[in-house]
């Protein structure tokens, strides 16, 4: 034991630092729940802005919802936008500074919901942003409510019977939308529950960024989130649970690449 | 042989006790303390040290950041 604890103490040394947390995240502890997918794309995104070394080249646009307080975490320039306009102030602060990194985080209640017409209309001018669209087909912050992709059948406070698609209509698959219009450059679903897949999401947002440099169109990423507190589960739970149903209908992958789509099999 | 030990550090107070990293790790190196921070959640903490391989996996999915991840090789 005692060997051990010698060993550990020649690991746990300045220069054998594998990962830390990045420094574009700011001391402040996140105020979402445990386990809420949320930390990790902040994570992330900051990881990405940090290797690309574009920190004070970088605006975000933070949204309405639980994330609302996401410029409190992120240690760039961030601006808080109305419920749903964060993509039409995203378009005004791009056209304003073209050569900035601006870049959108938003909720599917802000995005899906009050932010539809908004999202959809910048995707269809094709302005040179990057949109993140947490998905976690419930509203979150405000108890739990029923989402426009809330999955059929699925319980939330609303529809404590299920969602039925007859009363309530059909799930919006909102990045299959977007990838129809020919403003979109580059549109992905990606989820953050193992690591294989938080790695992916990386790549991704760094292709993101790097895209607004090439000014060919909006890059947009949806990332499927488990919300534990919402679904009244666990969090290793909401993240099987998330598994076996949301990813069917939600499928991971690349759905446009440079403009071009991606052959499914 | 060379052999490749990875060791983790927890922020403990930063830590919301959501578990995930436990289910994150290939070895089965982290485990729940029964003490609790300040806030009251029950932290991670290494139970198994000896297994860790630094394969930074329970920092990948961690929700807070709150894992630094060490790796060293050692010749013997």
């Amino acid at each position: 034991m005692e060997k051990e604890n010698l060993r550990l103490d020649e690991i746990i040394r300045e220069e054998n630092i594998v990962f830390k947390k990045t420094p574009l995240l700011t001391d402040k502890v996140f105020s979402y729940c445990p386990g809420c997918g949320h930390g990790v794309v902040h994570r992330v995104i900051m990881e990405v802005i940090d290797e690309l070394g574009i920190q004070s080249e970088t605006i975000g646009i933070s949204p309405v919802g639980c994330s609302v307080f996401a410029y409190d975490f992120m240690n760039i320039d961030m601006q808080q936008a109305a419920h749903g306009r964060a993509p039409a102030v995203a378009t005004g602060i791009k056209r304003c500074w073209p050569d900035k990194y601006v870049f959108t985080y938003q909720g599917d209640g802000d995005l899906a919901a009050i932010g539809t017409s908004e999202t959809i209309h910048a995707c269809n001018r094709g302005e040179h942003i990057a949109i993140f669209f947490i998905n976690n087909g419930i509203y979150g912050m405000t108890g739990g409510q029923m989402a426009p992709t809330t999955l059929p059948g699925m319980k939330s406070s609303t529809t404590p019977y299920g969602r039925d698609t007859r009363l309530m209509g059909n799930p919006i698959k909102i990045t299959e939308l977007v990838a129809t219009l020919p403003g979109t450059y580059f549109v992905t679903r990606q989820s953050v529950h193992t690591a294989v897949n938080v790695r992916k999401l990386k790549k991704a947002a760094k292709m993101a960024f790097e895209n607004q440099k090439l000014k060919k169109g909006l890059s947009f990423i949806e990332v499927v989130s488990n919300c534990n507190s919402g679904w009244k589960m666990s969090p290793i739970q909401a993240n099987r649970w998330m598994e076996e149903n949301m990813l069917p209908f939600y499928p991971i992958g690349d759905i446009k690449i440079n403009g071009n789509f991606v052959k499914r099999n | 042989m060379a052999k490749i030990k990875g060791a983790i550090v927890i922020d403990i107070e930063r830590c919301k006790g959501c578990e995930l990293c436990v289910d994150a790790c290939p070895t089965d190196v982290i485990g729940m303390e029964k003490k609790v921070n300040s806030k009251g959640y029950h932290y991670a903490a290494m139970e198994h040290p000896e297994n860790c391989t630094g394969c930074v996996n329970c920092a990948l999915v961690c929700p807070d950041a709150v894992i630094t991840v060490y790796r060293k090789k050692f010749e013997d």
